[in-house]
């Protein structure tokens, strides 16, 4: 015979403030534990999501990023030749050399200055980014000092607004148009025209080369063959291979302080909760006692006790989750060690971090109450009977 | 002194609970500490910073370079005593993952500006009459196994090549807080290398840093200086080196925001734990309670006992977490030694660690106390169990 599951959710309704504060830290764990998957999923999808998988990039051999790289324009137009490039409407090549550099500007409000990419684009650049689109405004003219800013650079930076300058390079920039690129790692940047913004550096040389395959399985042949090419000195990469690189470090910096965080936090909840069942199950030896008497055995009681820890830590769980949810309004825009510049990304929700969150909380409340549960089952009638 | 004896008696009544609720806190101490020191590690390189030093770089961003030429119109300054230019070569050693800040700088002037590196007079003279020479520091020295005389190899990823040099002095930090896990060699070594194979990119110095006679001069010198170069090609923005290496924290601070957080979250999750401890006993000696106030204790007493026992308990806790952060800083220090190059314990830590340990206490005691303060007599007797 087995003890009915509301013997276990009265039992817990019966001592409230425990109940409380020991799923309220429990759901504390689960915040954090939840928090930090979505972070690192909001991070790993602006990055995904930001390369197209029949794209390549080609940078400067040896340089980690476009900013570090240097390609001169003898190499670029060598590139541009390749069979491999595909074609696109009205007989163009798909294909861009942008120059890419650091502009640091001043934040909205807090005046303190960070990092922005600035990306010279030729007029190919949107259509090999379907991602991006205008989304208020117009497309800077060709060879004019306007420029256009992501969404995300417009709504965080002083003079990045539409309609507004910007100074860099002894020259204004008019900012004309804003786009938006979704969850990627476009949206934190500004774009312009490439020949106008490498005069304005004083850079005569490209950051990188970017083009659409014309057969998307030609890339290994292709990078064979550009790399070991003596007129280039370039290394390629899918676009998506290339943005994923770039978040490497940060992604594991995350993951290491998540998870470790994470774990320690987990022991305090579990300890919580092993206190908690370890006390109900000595406030109740008589109860046991009399529970075993009626005839029920050590397993049904052993499975009493267990389900009130589940339940405990499904509680919490369900709380902390909640609380999560919530995190998804809020964006986070950070320095990214390997680029040097700023990446905003926000907090992202999936199903599979629910169900992930969720067991984790029942894995706290197994744990916790495991032992205790053992040592109700594990009680002689007649003992527990005795103590009053 | 008998009533400490019954508070530590009392609070070892239930060894299997107190003994759970005490490594709860020295769990959650031990990751505050953490926490806390890793905030500080974030600020080791603003703390190490001079007053007497400003750091000139271009208006546009860092990775934009000066003209050499500048370095005289800057000597001419009013208040500058000392001027020195580098460029951060970003050389990666073997593999990307063995990190470590490698720099080209002007030698003399730069070990005149940073007396706080130590170096012995001889690895000094050779280092400074051997252009391919460089100064590694003694934590990455230890770690590669460097000893003076090596050749090392750095692979560029700005400056494409591979550069070779040879360690002709290993440096060490005059207090802890300085890095010692960085790389210098000749700036002449880079500039003459730029000369031959990519011209344009010769003469160029990614930063100046100079020194000043006197810190109160810092602001005039630097209007002075970014004025002298104003709507040239390249501006200048001048400030001093504690606000230079306060712009790259203030970049990253959402990361340090949420770890400001999640140490507060981490002391909230243990004063709930405590707090259900504490909640427990207190209900379980109910009884007990109200005998003391029948042989006439005051409610001020109670409160005292109930009080002192939580504070018993989190306060050891704290003891065995802050002698447990220092073993485990020092793991940390030498595992992730390549995000955190200066990694200790603070005395404000500890200090920090011991209010959070009272707090806990403190509040985890509140609620119960309330409750057996107010409970009468009759009732509390009465109750059973």
């Amino acid at each position: 015979m087995k003890v009915p599951v509301s013997y276990s959710f009265r039992n817990l309704w019966t001592r409230r403030l425990t109940t409380i504060l020991t799923a309220s830290g429990m759901a504390l764990v689960v915040f954090v534990f939840a928090a930090i998957l979505m972070l690192a999923e909001g991070l790993q999808k602006t990055l995904v999501d930001t390369g197209s998988w029949d794209n390549v990039v080609l940078i400067r051999k040896g340089s980690q990023s476009e900013v570090q790289s240097g390609i001169e324009r003898l190499q670029a137009s060598v590139i541009e030749t390749q069979p491999e490039v595909a074609v696109g409407p009205g007989g163009r090549r798909m294909l861009a050399k942008e120059v890419v550099v650091l502009i640091s500007l001043p934040k909205r409000g807090t005046d303190k200055p960070s990092n922005v990419i600035i990306r010279g684009v030729s007029e190919e650049s949107l259509a090999m980014r379907p991602q991006v689109k205008l989304v208020e405004g117009r497309l800077p003219r060709p060879s004019s000092s306007e420029i256009i800013a992501g969404e995300s650079v417009s709504r965080r930076f002083t003079g990045a607004g539409i309609g507004e300058t910007l100074r860099f390079g002894m020259r204004d920039w008019t900012v004309v148009g804003i786009f938006d690129a979704g969850n990627t790692g476009f949206s934190s940047e500004i774009w312009g025209d490439a020949d106008q913004l490498m005069q304005a550096f004083r850079r005569p040389v490209y950051s990188s080369v970017i083009f659409k395959l014309r057969d998307a399985s030609a890339f290994d042949a292709f990078k064979a063959r550009v790399e070991s090419d003596p007129r280039l000195t370039v290394e390629a990469k899918r676009e998506t291979r290339f943005y994923a690189d770039q978040s490497e470090m940060m992604a594991k910096f995350l993951r290491i302080l998540g998870m470790s965080l994470t774990i320690i936090f987990s022991l305090g909840a579990v300890i919580g909760a092993m206190i908690t069942m370890y006390a109900a199950v000595a406030n109740r030896t008589a109860e046991i006692g009399t529970l075993r008497a009626l005839g029920f055995q050590r397993r049904s009681i052993l499975g009493a006790f267990l389900m009130e820890a589940l339940l405990l830590g499904f509680i919490g769980g369900t709380v902390g989750l909640f609380f999560a949810s919530f995190l998804q309004l809020l964006t986070i825009s950070t320095l990214n060690f390997q680029t040097f510049s700023e990446l905003a990304f926000s907090f992202t929700l999936t199903v599979e971090i629910v169900w992930q969150a969720l067991l984790f909380s029942l894995i706290m409340g197994f744990v916790g109450g495991v032992l205790p549960a053992f040592r109700a089952s594990r009680m002689k009638i007649v003992d527990a009977l005795r103590t009053t | 002194m008998r009533t400490l004896k019954l508070l530590i008696r009392n609070a070892f009544r239930h060894k299997l609970r107190t003994g759970l609720t005490i490594l709860g806190i020295t769990i959650a101490i031990l990751a505050f500490g953490m926490l806390r020191t890793m905030v500080n590690a974030w600020y080791a390189g603003v703390e190490a910073s001079s007053a007497n030093r400003l750091v000139i770089r271009n208006a546009i961003s860092l990775v934009f370079p000066l003209p050499l030429a500048y370095k005289d119109k800057i000597r001419q300054v009013n208040g500058v005593t000392l001027v020195s230019w580098g460029n951060w070569f970003g050389g990666v050693y073997i593999e990307e993952k063995n990190f470590f800040p490698n720099f080209a700088v002007d030698p003399r002037s730069f070990l005149a500006l940073y007396p706080e590196y130590i170096i012995p007079d001889l690895q000094r003279a050779t280092f400074l009459n051997d252009r391919k020479g460089a100064v590694a520091g003694k934590k990455i020295a230890e770690k590669f196994g460097w000893k003076v005389g090596d050749t090392v190899t750095l692979k560029g990823t700005i400056f494409p090549g591979n550069w070779e040099f040879t360690i002709r002095a290993i440096y060490r930090g005059k207090d802890r807080s300085v890095d010692e896990t960085q790389f210098f060699f000749h700036w002449d070594y880079l500039n003459e290398t730029m000369k031959k194979t990519a011209a344009r990119r010769a003469d160029q110095a990614g930063y100046y840093i100079i020194g000043i006679a006197n810190p109160n001069l810092a602001g005039e010198v630097s209007t002075t200086i970014d004025a002298t170069f104003k709507n040239s090609l390249a501006e200048t923005l001048t400030e001093t080196e504690k606000a230079f290496q306060m712009s790259f924290v203030s970049m990253t601070e959402a990361i340090l925001i949420a770890i400001q957080l999640v140490s507060i979250v981490i002391i909230v999750i243990i004063m709930a734990v405590v707090a259900n401890t504490m909640a427990m006993t207190a209900r379980e000696r109910i009884g007990e309670y109200a005998v003391f106030k029948t042989l006439g204790f005051g409610g001020w007493f109670i409160a005292g006992l109930i009080f002192g026992e939580s504070l018993i308990i989190s306060l050891t806790g704290t003891a065995i977490g802050i002698g447990l952060t220092f073993p485990v800083a020092a793991a940390f220090a030498d595992y992730l030694g390549t995000y955190f190059p200066i990694f200790f314990v603070e005395r404000q830590t500890v200090f920090m660690d011991i209010a959070a340990g009272t707090v806990v206490g403190l509040v985890a005691a509140l609620f119960p106390t309330w409750r057996a303060v107010r409970i009468r007599i009759a009732d509390g007797l009465r109750r059973i169990g």
